[in-house]
């Protein structure tokens, strides 16, 4: 019966694997098969992004890894008789045994990769749909009891109780209640929403049904960024696909619980991640934020008590209901309780997603999983949860990956997203892209932010140009202060993270005279510096500034000025 | 992609989402997804349909990034400028690409061919510096594999 049965080809059908020719290696493999019998499946991604296109084929039940693989290897595959895992220098050996993987601990991430993203078969063959069911057994309350035992919390950024969000909308006395998915995931170094929703979409349509069954909603949306083409599609398929089955709709599973979902699509703004602009987004109008009081919880969306929680949050109550909130807690450190999808970004050599229980250190992940800088130079700073997060220097490295333990070093976790820098980094430059990013991003309804950034730009610029640099560098701070007490939201609130975190950890990037330079730059002009330096040294000697460079970045503070 | 606005493929396209004023957003998205951009024809229709002052479209119109009111070159080359691809040589690779094409970032080429525009985070952050073209999203980009990507220069 098996010699009769297809070999299984696995190619993703993910961002990652398709932006490195994914595509064009599915369609080699298809064209070398010629006649054979052959099933070609797009799988999402392992998360080994490094090892992209993993190409993978199933010999006698079990998985062979090839990768990464360009479309002119597929030949050469094919000769060495892959579809029987023949020997090849791209040869990985089982994937499961690929120590990247075989040392995470996979719990929100278990199937990614593994299933066919959008065959609901493959889904319940791995346990889909198993959370759910368990929640209509528990009842509302067993739920909210299992989460709050797990003590799972937020993994958008803030880290608040997941139980304690949904007990409180439980609570409400509403007939209409919603649940509000923010896959709005535009924080640079993260993608770990994405990975979810193009490897195992079902996992969060499961997850926002618990969420509606626990809280009393019948409708979900899901607000994702437009920058994320192929997890729309997708998601959107997945939607029919639930749809068709029954798992979302009228009286689901005969249990008289009707939920659907709705899905949006952003607009390329970036503050539209913030919740209450994300609600008010959602209902059609410009991503201005909201004043908090009331909590969304209490009046959301549309006024009506509204779940608002990010993708992995949502996707990771199945697993805990099925495996139990105690298991979950047993994992982790402190008061961060599980696991958390870490996102290995920027100058690293193993780039990818690495699901693992907090309490690791920063520099266990960036060196036994990340293997390094890409360059092969030394690191320098490495900023954690995006781009209103702190910059690290090397000595703060062994900070272990909890949310406390990185609040008490002025830093966040946030959506787990890591991005390291080498030695080449301009600190001042980074500082400045804050202050410049919040200029475009903001929404412009609280002064501190919609001022206070471009205000931020202009500050830095003087102390880099070695104007009244003291002076500078004091009201710099102050910036800080009257940002941080005065937005309305983190968007103006946080954007002094990263900047307080290079005038403690960095400030000789901001006293560099050309008589000074750091270790590192010194002999060999970085192209990664170069520009920013020559616009703060009009007299430079070291290297031609590249064309454009400088209205380039500069064009895009003033493009977004208020 | 179509150029001239079709009053009758805008109304479908508001029809499709129950002419809902929430869905604002969604609608013209939806006009974006198909033309490119948001015309004036599409405002006015927009406005009227879901029974909103041409002022209220304007300032949703204005506030998101991705709702151009002016219709871009043939193919729209997107370049992340975030930390991870910045840790990557971004900066040089969006110098490289204005030099390349002799304009700046949310600049059209002259021939109307392409139009350049900074993109803040593709997801694609593992395989940074990343470009994303026509909805397509290119992972480990440099200079040369920009050339070759917007077919110029030896390939």
């Amino acid at each position: 019966m098996s010699a009769a049965a297809p070999v299984r080809v696995f190619v993703p059908r993910e961002t990652a694997a398709v932006s490195l020719g994914a595509d064009e290696v599915a369609a080699a493999v298809a064209v070398q098969a010629g006649g054979q019998p052959l099933t070609l499946v797009r799988n999402g991604s392992r998360g080994a992004s490094w090892l992209e296109p993993l190409v993978e084929v199933e010999v006698d039940g079990q998985r062979l890894a090839y990768g990464p693989v360009a479309p002119e290897d597929v030949h050469g595959l094919f000769a060495a008789g892959f579809l029987e895992g023949g020997a090849h220098r791209l040869a990985l050996g089982p994937t499961e045994e690929i120590p990247y993987l075989a040392r995470q601990q996979r719990w929100t991430f278990a199937r990614s990769g593994r299933i066919d993203p959008l065959s609901i078969d493959d889904y319940r063959a791995h346990g889909g749909l198993e959370g759910l069911e368990r929640a209509f057994a528990l009842g509302p309350a067993g739920v909210l009891e299992q989460l709050r035992i797990s003590g799972l919390r937020g993994r958008g950024g803030a880290g608040f109780p997941t139980a304690i969000k949904w007990q409180t909308v439980a609570d409400a006395a509403s007939d209409v209640k919603y649940v509000a998915c923010n896959a709005d995931e535009g924080d640079s170094g993260t993608f770990s929403d994405r990975l979810l929703m193009e490897g195992d979409p079902f996992a969060l349509i499961e997850g926002m049904a618990i969420a509606g069954f626990t809280t009393g909603a019948q409708k979900g949306y899901v607000y994702l960024r437009s920058e994320y083409p192929l997890a729309r599609q997708v998601f959107g398929k997945a939607l029919d696909i639930a749809r068709e089955h029954g798992w979302l709709g009228r009286d689901i599973a005969g249990t008289g619980f009707d939920f659907d979902i709705e899905l949006h699509i952003g607009a390329g703004s970036y503050v539209c991640g913030e919740e209450t602009s994300m609600l008010e987004s959602l209902e059609g109008r410009a991503g201005l934020v909201r004043y908090r009081p009331p909590l969304p919880a209490i009046a959301g969306l549309f006024g009506r008590p509204t779940v608002v929680n990010n993708v992995i949050t949502l996707a990771s109550t199945p697993e805990i209901l099925v495996r139990g909130g105690a298991a979950y807690a047993a994992l982790g450190t402190g008061r961060s309780r599980g696991t958390l999808p870490f996102q290995l970004a920027g100058n690293i050599r193993r780039g990818g997603l690495v699901e693992l229980p907090f309490g690791l250190t920063l520099r266990e992940l960036i060196e036994d999983f990340g293997g390094g800088t890409y360059s092969g130079r030394p690191i320098r700073a490495v900023q954690v949860g995006g781009p209103l997060g702190a910059y690290f220097p090397e000595h703060l490295l062994d900070t272990p990956l909890d949310y406390e333990a990185f609040a008490a070093q002025a830093g966040l976790i946030g959506h787990g997203g890591v991005v390291v820098f080498d030695d080449t980094v301009d600190m001042a430059a980074q500082a400045r892209f804050a202050m410049a990013f919040c200029a475009v991003e903001s929404c412009g309804k609280c002064t501190p932010c919609r001022i206070g950034s471009v205000r931020g730009v202009e500050v830095i610029d003087r102390i880099i140009a070695g104007e009244k640099r003291a002076a500078n560098l004091a009201l710099l701070e102050e910036l800080c202060d009257t940002m941080v007490d005065g937005s309305l939201c983190a968007m103006g609130g946080m954007t002094p993270f990263p900047v307080r975190s290079v005038l403690r950890h960095f400030r000789t990037d901001f006293e560099r005279d050309s008589a000074v330079q750091k270790p590192g730059t010194a002999a060999r002009p970085s192209p990664a510096t170069a520009g920013a330096r020559i616009a703060r040294e009009p007299d430079a000697r070291s290297a031609p500034e590249p064309a454009g460079a400088r209205e380039g970045r500069q064009g895009s503070v003033e493009g977004a000025g208020p | 992609m179509p150029t001239r606005y079709d009053p009758e493929i805008g109304a479908e396209i508001i029809a499709s989402f129950g002419a809902r004023p929430e869905m604002l957003v969604q609608i013209l998205r939806g006009i974006c997804d198909r033309y490119s951009f948001i015309s004036d024809a599409a405002l006015r229709q927009v406005a009227e349909a879901l029974n909103l002052s041409r002022a209220d479209v304007h300032g949703v119109v204005s506030f998101y990034h991705d709702f151009r009111t002016a219709p871009p070159g043939r193919k729209v080359v997107k370049i992340c400028q975030a930390e991870s691809c910045q840790a990557m040589g971004g900066r040089e690779l969006t110098a490289h690409a204005e030099q390349a094409l002799g304009i700046a970032l949310h600049e059209t080429t002259a021939d109307g061919e392409v139009t350049l525009e900074p993109v803040y985070c593709l997801g694609n952050c593992a395989c940074s510096p990343a470009v994303m073209i026509d909805e397509r999203v290119h992972g480990r980009v440099d200079a040369a594999k920009l050339d070759r990507l917007l077919g110029r220069g030896a390939a």
